[in-house]
């Protein structure tokens, strides 16, 4: 998402940019990204209670706000009341950019920008905040892939143990036996471990 | 299970009036319909209206302004967007500090939910107390909230700009600001007052449905692109709620409809804290009660009906505080975002009980009437605004002219 809001002239410096995200990891990865780009004035705000405050001391040119965010209300609402107060002016999207739109919502950014700033100067900050998004997204999935594999490996184990001891046989046997049901259920094996370790539960409870 | 033909994606916000929308899911109404409706829980009205705009939503629940202030250009994304179907009626209340009340019963409010007696006695304690300017919360500039709450400010002789600081928070962080002290007030729906009520962070002082009997709040936004290229889904869509709002209407399911909105996809709250909103019966305070009639409504004197008044009534208060300049094409563009013509079309054929007329004199039925429709059996209203006042769609400019920003009683 793409807006323009300030209308203050620009003098040609380094564009000073603002990341308002209550997750530290995902701001720090952009911050990183922005500063590795060459931009040394780069604000991570997290604390929402203070977010207002802290853009108005700060001034930026680009606000970066993610769209998990619960406070893109009370901060469009901030920034369209600024524009009562004389400063920043009129957010309204740079409609030559709608694939960029597009790609923000996609990503799960949303970006304010400085009315009177060329786009040539923030469309680099946008993609590298959405390309920086995406990598994000994708570390998130793959951890939380990561971590629902730990704890299938966890129930398969158990419901092993389960069987060994019901039936007296040995770790390969229980394993080949979770194997064959799955096969001949059609379901994934730690979805048959999850229920032989329900079913025992109830048995045992 | 009927062949799903229709695939459509929803936004919604985890409010009381999201509710036809989930029964339309969870009664099967939309399946009935041959729509798979996913619904998409949202975090504020700004990712509505981008998800929308975008094409990642291709209908919302939406604050009722909302799609009118999109074809005003006051948003920061635009494209033209319609309202086919309002969600109901009511819903919301003003909730104020524990000793913002205390303040007020000083000043001869003896509780109860009257928008008069509260009214006069906030003003009294504003004028008491000038130096100390209350702040308010409300949940978005474009909200039937912001309005009704500056309404209800300015006809009690409190000007909202000057006396007081209106400020937006997020839904469920209000009941949290209003106990830290951070707002002494807020105007938002249900369940987030009774929530407010429940961890005793504040009390209830009136409710929407005091400030203006019958009056809108949600609506069935989408872009007008979608309507036009999806005529089908949409019909089916608008049928599948009007089922669900029927049931909906019905008391007997007002408990069966809590449980589901508890569950944490949708509400996430209690479903006996839901129940409140849902049947009026609030808990204004930790020790009192009272039925509050018609306090949202789902589907009665035809509360789905996208009347082209309240639209207009919408413009009338973004004119009224400055949002947006008095034009007569403003005043089209408001009227025509919503589209009786097209809930008229959808479901007068069901037999369902629909309006003849796409507008009203909004404040004129002070009990509920009869009126001509297009099947017998419709009552509507009564429909009044607290202070007496009419709204007449034909009359918008002078009623404009009329409207000031409050007294001030301060200056």
């Amino acid at each position: 998402m793409v807006r323009i809001m300030f209308s203050a002239p620009m003098p040609a410096r380094d564009l000073s940019i603002a990341i308002v995200d209550q997750n530290h990891i995902r701001a720090s990865i952009i911050e990183e990204g922005l500063r590795e780009a060459g931009h040394s004035r780069v604000v991570v705000i997290s604390d929402m209670t203070a977010a207002a405050r802290q853009i108005s001391e700060v001034g930026p040119d680009v606000v970066v706000v993610d769209l998990e965010n619960p406070n893109r209300d009370m901060l469009e609402h901030f920034f369209a009341l600024s524009r009562a107060l004389q400063k920043p002016i009129a957010m309204f999207v740079d409609q030559s950019g709608s694939d960029s739109v597009e790609a923000a919502v996609e990503a799960g950014v949303s970006a304010y920008i400085v009315d009177g700033l060329r786009k040539e100067r923030v469309k680099p900050i946008l993609d590298m905040a959405i390309s920086r998004f995406n990598a994000f997204s994708k570390l998130s999935r793959e951890l939380a892939e990561a971590r629902s594999e730990l704890e299938d490996r966890k129930i398969i184990e158990q419901a092993k143990g389960i069987l060994m001891r019901q039936r007296g046989i040995d770790e390969a046997a229980a394993y080949k036996l979770l194997r064959s049901t799955a096969m001949q259920q059609n379901r994934k094996l730690a979805e048959v471990a999850q229920s032989l370790i329900l079913a025992a539960g109830l048995l045992e409870g | 299970m009927a062949d799903l033909r229709h695939s459509i994606r929803a936004g919604f916000l985890p409010l009381l009036d999201s509710t036809i929308l989930v029964l339309a899911r969870e009664m099967g109404f939309a399946a009935d319909e041959g729509i798979d409706l996913q619904l998409v829980k949202e975090t504020s009205w700004a990712n509505i209206r981008d998800r929308l705009t975008v094409g990642h939503f291709d209908m919302a629940h939406m604050l009722a302004p909302m799609p009118i202030a999109a074809n005003l250009g006051l948003n920061p994304i635009s494209k033209p967007m319609i309202a086919p179907m309002a969600l109901g009626l009511g819903g919301n209340a003003v909730t104020v500090s524990n000793s913002l009340f205390v303040a007020m019963t000083k000043q001869g409010f003896s509780g109860g939910v009257n928008a008069t007696s509260a009214g006069q006695a906030l003003a009294r304690v504003v004028r008491a107390t000038p130096s100390h300017r209350l702040k308010f919360g409300v949940v978005h500039p474009h909200s039937g909230h912001n309005y009704e709450l500056r309404y209800w400010l300015a006809a009690s002789g409190i000007a909202p700009d000057v006396d007081v600081e209106i400020v937006v928070v997020p839904p469920p962080l209000l009941p949290d600001a209003l106990r830290a002290g951070a707002i002494d007030g807020f105007c938002v729906g249900e369940p987030w007052n009774s929530v407010a009520v429940e961890r005793e962070a504040g009390r209830i002082v009136t409710v929407k449905a005091e400030i203006w009997k019958s009056s809108p709040e949600k609506v069935l936004g989408m872009t007008r692109e979608w309507a036009d290229a999806n005529d089908e889904a949409l019909s089916a869509m608008l049928r599948a709620l009007h089922a669900a709002a029927n049931w909906a209407g019905d008391t007997k399911n007002s408990a069966r409809i809590a449980d589901i909105l508890s569950e944490p996809r949708y509400l996430g709250r209690p479903a006996a804290l839901i129940l409140r909103g849902l049947t009026g019966n609030l808990k204004l305070g930790p020790d009192r009660e009272t039925q509050v009639p018609a306090f949202f409504v789902p589907h009665a004197n035809a509360a789905t009906f996208p009347w082209q008044s309240h639209a207009l009534w919408y413009y009338s208060q973004m004119v009224r505080w400055g949002q947006v300049e008095k034009t007569a094409e403003h005043a089209k563009a408001a009227s025509e975002t919503y589209r009786p013509d097209i809930y008229r079309r959808v479901l007068a054929p069901l037999g369902a009980k629909v309006p003849g007329a796409n507008s009203k004199i909004e404040g004129s039925l002070k009990s509920a009437a009869a009126v001509g429709a297009s099947s017998s059996g419709l009552t509507l209203g009564p429909d009044g605004f607290f202070d007496g006042k009419i709204f007449d769609p034909d009359h918008v400019d002078d009623y404009i002219l009329g409207q000031s920003r409050g007294n001030s009683p301060t200056k």
